[in-house]
């Protein structure tokens, strides 16, 4: 088997070459570290390299094999989104204000993928502090998608959805606020899962919006994805808002199929403003093959689509203007020490530390919050979020599951959007109903409009990880779209 | 409703946010425009709706008081810009008597 084959292969495949022993988990990252060296300079998905561990663990991996004893993970090769903190790792969150920063643990869901055996390959880019939709907004650099590198990979989690598009990594690990997993998943045709709110522990992880945030894994395939889903979900002390249903009941029936489904598709995200005509006919496709595999699609209403961007750019802004007072320059990363007084300390640092996109979010969410203003718009967007939850509670008594694309637009070109705020935030108008709602969520390649992947959106109840799965996977099945390795270049 | 460069600067300060020259008219301009997209939430009536702040129902647990293991001085202090004695240093926030 040729390195480029290693790079190709999902779990299920891996684990039984490494099994039978015909290839090594040090031959599997020997294999993504020869394609990271020939490609990232050109994807531009990782931030920096995790050498010691994957010595570490590919060793840790190898030893487990050969006794015998091997965890479902062994040796499979994972990257993780700069904002998941990881023991002696410069973890920075895409951010200049955290540079330097190496957290002195590790966050659950690492920690519990680590336990499984998973050999950590690096540290992939992001927009700051999660902010963004095109991984434009990085500290650092821009990461390209691997379809086409002139086109951004979507964001936040854009370096991870990248690496495994570009097969840099065979599993990564991103977080979904607004949609930062499923979209970009869908802009680099890879898959992408959103779990349901308080599903996995949010401890280790730096917080953007504290009431929307989960940590969710992109990989190439459904069985994948609920594989390291089901992994890294359950019970942890650290966060109390982690619930202690079972992490294996996410895959719960997964193979069952859609026949006799009912699936919804919401008028308001079939004809979303702004939908490109080709991403819609790649989902009439997607809809088509889910009717032949048995599915029924019914109609379905989320009569206030139209207010959740405005809903969720007072909360998610408000929580984060809060979660990013603790970068002060005192306790870590970037510092003005020499500033005369602690308030010119604060100032300065702020200053020099964060990118325009979390300043303009921090003075939004400040604003929303302060005296005068609380009760229009906070309070106010608090309200519209329970109309939006009611909305989906009222259409999950007509359907099993929710279908839409995932993101109204494929990959756009790099700078294309950065200087409208509001037409990038416009991206995420049919993912963060999910966030809003706490549902599960996924996106799966669907095909393609114009040479670039349509994302397939699958919406569930809260819980129902399950039946987001199996519709996904059905979908998969039927379908024979498969997620594949970019050539790049 | 748009804001002015007032409003940005005093903002600014509640968020300890320095600004530099050209951005009080940058962000007024930029805040104003997604603002104006925000003040739709004003057309829906919500007077009997309630506020959801927590999506998905979790109930309070609570644990023994008892230690635990927890980072050490040392780890705490590993990754601050500046230490002293064992403690973060800021720069003093009061005058000497």
């Amino acid at each position: 088997m040729t390195s480029s084959d290693l790079t190709e292969l999902g779990i299920k495949e891996a684990s039984r070459l490494l099994r039978l022993g015909s290839i090594s988990a040090s031959d599997l990252v020997t294999a993504h570290v020869e394609r990271i060296e020939r490609l990232d300079s050109h994807v531009k998905a990782y931030l920096r390299f995790t050498p010691e561990l994957w010595e570490k663990q590919a060793d840790e991996a190898d030893r487990r094999i050969r006794q015998g004893d091997a965890p479902p993970l062994a040796g499979i090769p994972l990257a993780v989104k700069d904002v998941l903190c990881v023991r002696g790792v410069e973890t920075t969150a895409g951010s200049r204000i955290l540079r330097g920063f190496k957290p002195p643990y590790t966050g659950t869901a690492v920690a519990r993928l680590f336990e499984a055996g998973a050999v950590m390959l690096g540290v992939t880019n992001c927009d700051e502090f999660a902010m963004g939709s095109s991984t434009e907004n990085s500290g650092y650099f821009p990461t390209r998608n691997p379809w086409d590198l002139d086109r951004v990979p979507g964001g936040s989690s854009g370096g991870s959805a990248a690496a495994v598009a570009a097969g840099e990594a065979m599993i990564a690990l991103g977080t979904d606020t607004g949609g930062s997993i499923r979209q970009p998943a869908a802009l680099c045709g890879v898959v992408g899962m959103k779990p349901t709110y308080g599903r996995v522990s949010r401890s280790g992880l730096i917080a953007f919006a504290s009431s929307l945030d989960q940590i969710g894994p992109l990989t190439r395939s459904v069985d994948d994805a609920a594989v390291v889903l089901s992994l890294m979900s359950g019970l942890d002390p650290l966060d109390a808002t982690s619930s202690d249903r079972p992490g294996m009941e996410v895959l719960n029936n997964f193979g069952g199929g859609v026949k006799g489904m009912r699936l919804g598709v919401p008028r308001e995200y079939y004809d979303v403003k702004g939908i490109e005509a080709g991403v819609k006919s790649a989902i009439d496709a997607a809809l088509a093959v889910l009717r032949i595999a048995g599915a029924e699609i019914v109609d379905v209403s989320l009569p206030h689509t139209d207010y959740g961007l405005a809903a969720y750019y007072i909360i998610a802004p408000a929580e984060c203007s809060s979660n990013l007072a603790r970068f002060d320059g005192v306790k870590y990363g970037l510092s003005e020490v020499d500033a005369p007084n602690i308030t010119d300390e604060y100032l300065q640092t702020r200053r020099k530390g964060f990118g325009t996109e979390v300043r303009r979010r921090v003075m939004l969410g400040t604003y929303a919050l302060s005296s005068g203003y609380y009760d229009a718009y906070y309070l106010k967007a608090q309200k519209v979020r329970t109309l939006i939850k009611r909305d989906f509670d009222e259409a999950f008594k007509h359907c099993d599951a929710i279908v839409s694309a995932t993101s109204p637009t494929v990959a756009f070109p790099i700078g294309s959007k950065t200087q409208d705020p509001l037409s990038m935030y416009l991206c995420d108008v049919l993912t963060l109903g999910g966030n809003l709602a706490g549902l599960p969520g996924i996106s799966v390649p669907c095909g393609t409009s114009d040479g670039l992947p349509v994302g397939l959106q699958v919406l569930g109840p809260q819980w129902g990880e399950n039946v987001v799965l199996r519709v996904a996977r059905a979908y998969e099945e039927a379908s024979e779209v498969r997620a594949e390795v970019a050539s790049v270049v | 409703m748009p804001l002015s460069k007032d409003e940005v600067r005093h903002v600014a300060t509640l968020a300890r946010l320095g600004l530099e020259e050209g951005d009080e008219e940058f962000y007024a301009h930029q805040l104003s425009g997604i603002l104006g997209h925000i003040d739709r939430l004003q057309q829906l009536d919500t007077e009997d709706i309630p506020p959801t702040a927590q999506v998905v129902e979790v109930a309070s647990r609570l644990r023994e008081d008892e230690p635990r293991p927890s980072l050490t001085q040392e780890e705490a202090l590993a990754n601050a810009p500046a230490a002293v004695d064992g403690s973060f240093r800021v720069p003093a926030i009061q005058e000497e008597a």
